[in-house]
């Protein structure tokens, strides 16, 4: 295990050498270039971003509404259980199958072209087993006698949920949400399929603007690239210097990784000392 | 049921056992709302990849020796993709088997409390770098290191994409095996020790072989991960599919086929586009049949340890 550890070290300290040169404000404010001393990941963090926005926005409610159901409300039945097992499954479908079902059905049979919208709701699609599993983890461990309290005192089970449960287990969800927003964010291949761009030297619509009616949302039909796909590009290239960039990339996007899984350890670390049954 | 004590027929009480319905009525859409997820992988696979048996026999599918769909005079065999699927596969199992299952043995059975809780969080970070950077530690670190250890290896080739997939799903494996070991009751530790075993011979020849339903359906889980995993393989092991099994040469997976046509710019209802979906349904029918083998593995051993 340690020898496994060793390697990995050795070789995310290999990646930092060759990247770190390149890194410079110059790098994160730039387009994407033909001449790589001049190529940046302006486009690439921006559409990240407002990729996982997406993601976040779908996944998240629809995560944590299944989780309370299944843990809450379902009754032991046939179907609870057939949704059990296919959630358990879909945690294992390969992602780029993901991609090839939203090439079908977003891109071609809604017509929504490849753009951050379709994106956002493949990846979002993707992590929703995360969060749905993370949540049940998190209701589970809360003690019985807490709901019991709350009904004895008249609450129904909707309140008891939204003032005790969902409050007692927002740590442990909260890890699972931050969790799959780094999966997102380091996920590839199904954007590939549903035909994330390589090149783009522009930035998705503002979503502010000064004209009536000051609030646009034409950014989710913008098409779009992602920092895991530029960096891609620059592996995939010959070109030795373009392998920089791609080091460069690949320590922000690493660094952007970790630090949210520092962050989800964090959380768990703080709440398991909060809350002792 | 609690709202009886309130003054009865009184609209307030009826709009409460309203909200309460509706909101339960909510939550059970979106949690049935993922089987329609799975239901729409499958149906949005098969409906897309049909067609393509009208214009490929289900022999030339199968028995076909080149898998040349983008070509002139196209080729369909099928078992080249699958080949180079298993070889990388394997090649990451021979990593990954080993290496995981003593790193969990390491942590359930040597280590401390202390010492699990930093290492814990360490395997789940490793499991969350992203795998395009884990494509460029194989294309642009392990594949010029092996190429100075064997000479005449190709730049693309199998046996660095197989490495580095293995070191990637070391977690995998590991976290499930431990929670399988750390299941095993302790009086079979304790009865071992006291007939003499060693740390050592406890570890391997009893707890082991106790959990070793639960470690089996971490391996079959791993293997999941690997014939799906896609960045690795697309960027490292090359786009020349073979029907062998030279881990020297370079070789193609059925996820680095997807990536390669994806790239392109590919009319919808094209053979090439039905192609992906065609390879993209043999790689999901192979992940399900692991996946449930897993798991009936599994649900088998928490029923022994009731």
């Amino acid at each position: 295990m340690i020898v496994a550890l060793v390697i990995l070290l050795s070789l995310i300290i290999d990646m930092a050498m060759t990247g770190m040169p390149r890194i410079s404000s110059h790098f994160f404010t730039s387009f994407p270039s033909r001449f790589p001393e001049r190529a940046g990941i302006l486009s690439a963090w921006v559409g990240s971003f407002c990729v996982v926005l997406v993601t976040a926005l779908m996944a998240i409610p629809l995560g944590i509404a299944s989780g309370i159901y299944l843990e809450e409300y379902a009754p032991k039945n046939i179907f609870t259980k057939i949704i059990e097992i296919n959630i358990l499954n879909l945690a294992g479908i390969p992602s780029i199958t993901f991609g090839l079902m939203a090439l079908g059905i977003f891109v071609y049979r809604f017509g929504l072209g490849q753009t951050i919208i379709t994106a956002g709701m493949t990846l979002g699609l993707l992590v929703l087993p995360i969060i749905i599993v993370t949540t049940r983890e998190a209701i589970r461990t809360i003690p019985s006698h807490i709901r019991e309290a709350s009904y004895s005192l008249g609450a129904t089970k909707w309140q008891t949920i939204w003032n005790h449960i969902l409050p007692y287990s927002s740590g442990g969800i909260m890890t699972g949400v931050v969790i799959a927003l780094s999966r997102a964010i380091g996920e590839t291949a199904p954007l590939i399929t549903v035909g994330a761009l390589t090149f783009i030297a522009f930035l998705p619509t503002a979503p502010v603007s000064d004209i009536a009616p000051y609030l646009s949302m034409k950014w989710l039909t913008d098409p779009y690239t992602v920092m895991p796909i530029q960096m891609f590009n620059w592996v995939s290239r010959p070109q030795e210097e373009f392998h920089i960039n791609a080091a460069a990339a690949g320590l922000v996007l690493l660094t952007m990784t970790l630090l949210l899984n520092a962050v989800a350890i964090y959380i768990r670390y703080r709440f398991r000392k909060k809350y002792k049954w | 049921m609690k709202t009886e004590f309130s003054t009865p027929h009184s609209t307030k009480r009826r709009f409460r056992v309203l909200k309460e319905f509706l909101i339960k009525a909510f939550l059970f859409i979106c949690a049935a709302s993922s089987v329609l997820v799975t239901v729409g992988v499958v149906w949005t696979l098969v409906v897309e990849a049909l067609p393509f048996f009208d214009d490929v026999s289900l022999s030339q599918f199968l028995f076909d020796r080149e898998w040349t769909p983008l070509f002139e005079n196209a080729q369909y065999g099928i078992m080249t993709l699958v080949c180079g699927t298993l070889l990388t596969t394997v090649i990451a199992l021979l990593v990954a088997i080993p290496l995981g299952t003593i790193t969990a043995v390491f942590l359930s059975e040597y280590s401390s409390e202390k010492m699990r809780e930093i290492f814990k969080p360490i395997l789940e970070l490793l499991a969350a770098i992203p795998t395009v950077v884990y494509g460029y530690f194989a294309m642009l670190f392990v594949t010029p290191l092996l190429q100075k250890i064997i000479p005449g290896i190709s730049s693309f080739n199998a046996l660095s994409a197989g490495l580095v997939m293995g070191v990637m799903i070391i977690p995998y494996i590991s976290s499930l095996s431990e929670d399988a070991m750390r299941a095993v009751p302790l009086h079979l530790r304790e009865g071992s020790l006291a007939l003499g075993a060693s740390k050592f011979q406890t570890s391997f020849r009893v707890i082991l072989p106790a959990a070793f339903s639960g470690v089996a359906s971490a391996y079959i889980l791993g293997i999941s991960r690997a014939l799906g995993e896609t960045m690795v393989v697309a960027i490292a092991a090359g786009l020349q599919p073979r029907l062998s099994f030279n881990p020297l040469e370079s070789t193609q997976t059925i996820t680095a086929f997807i990536v390669q046509v994806s790239l392109g710019d590919l009319p919808q209802g094209s053979i090439g586009y039905r192609s992906i979906y065609v390879s993209g349904l043999v790689l999901l029918i192979f992940t399900l049949v692991f996946n449930l083998i897993g798991q009936l593995i599994r649900s088998n051993m928490e029923k022994k340890f009731k």
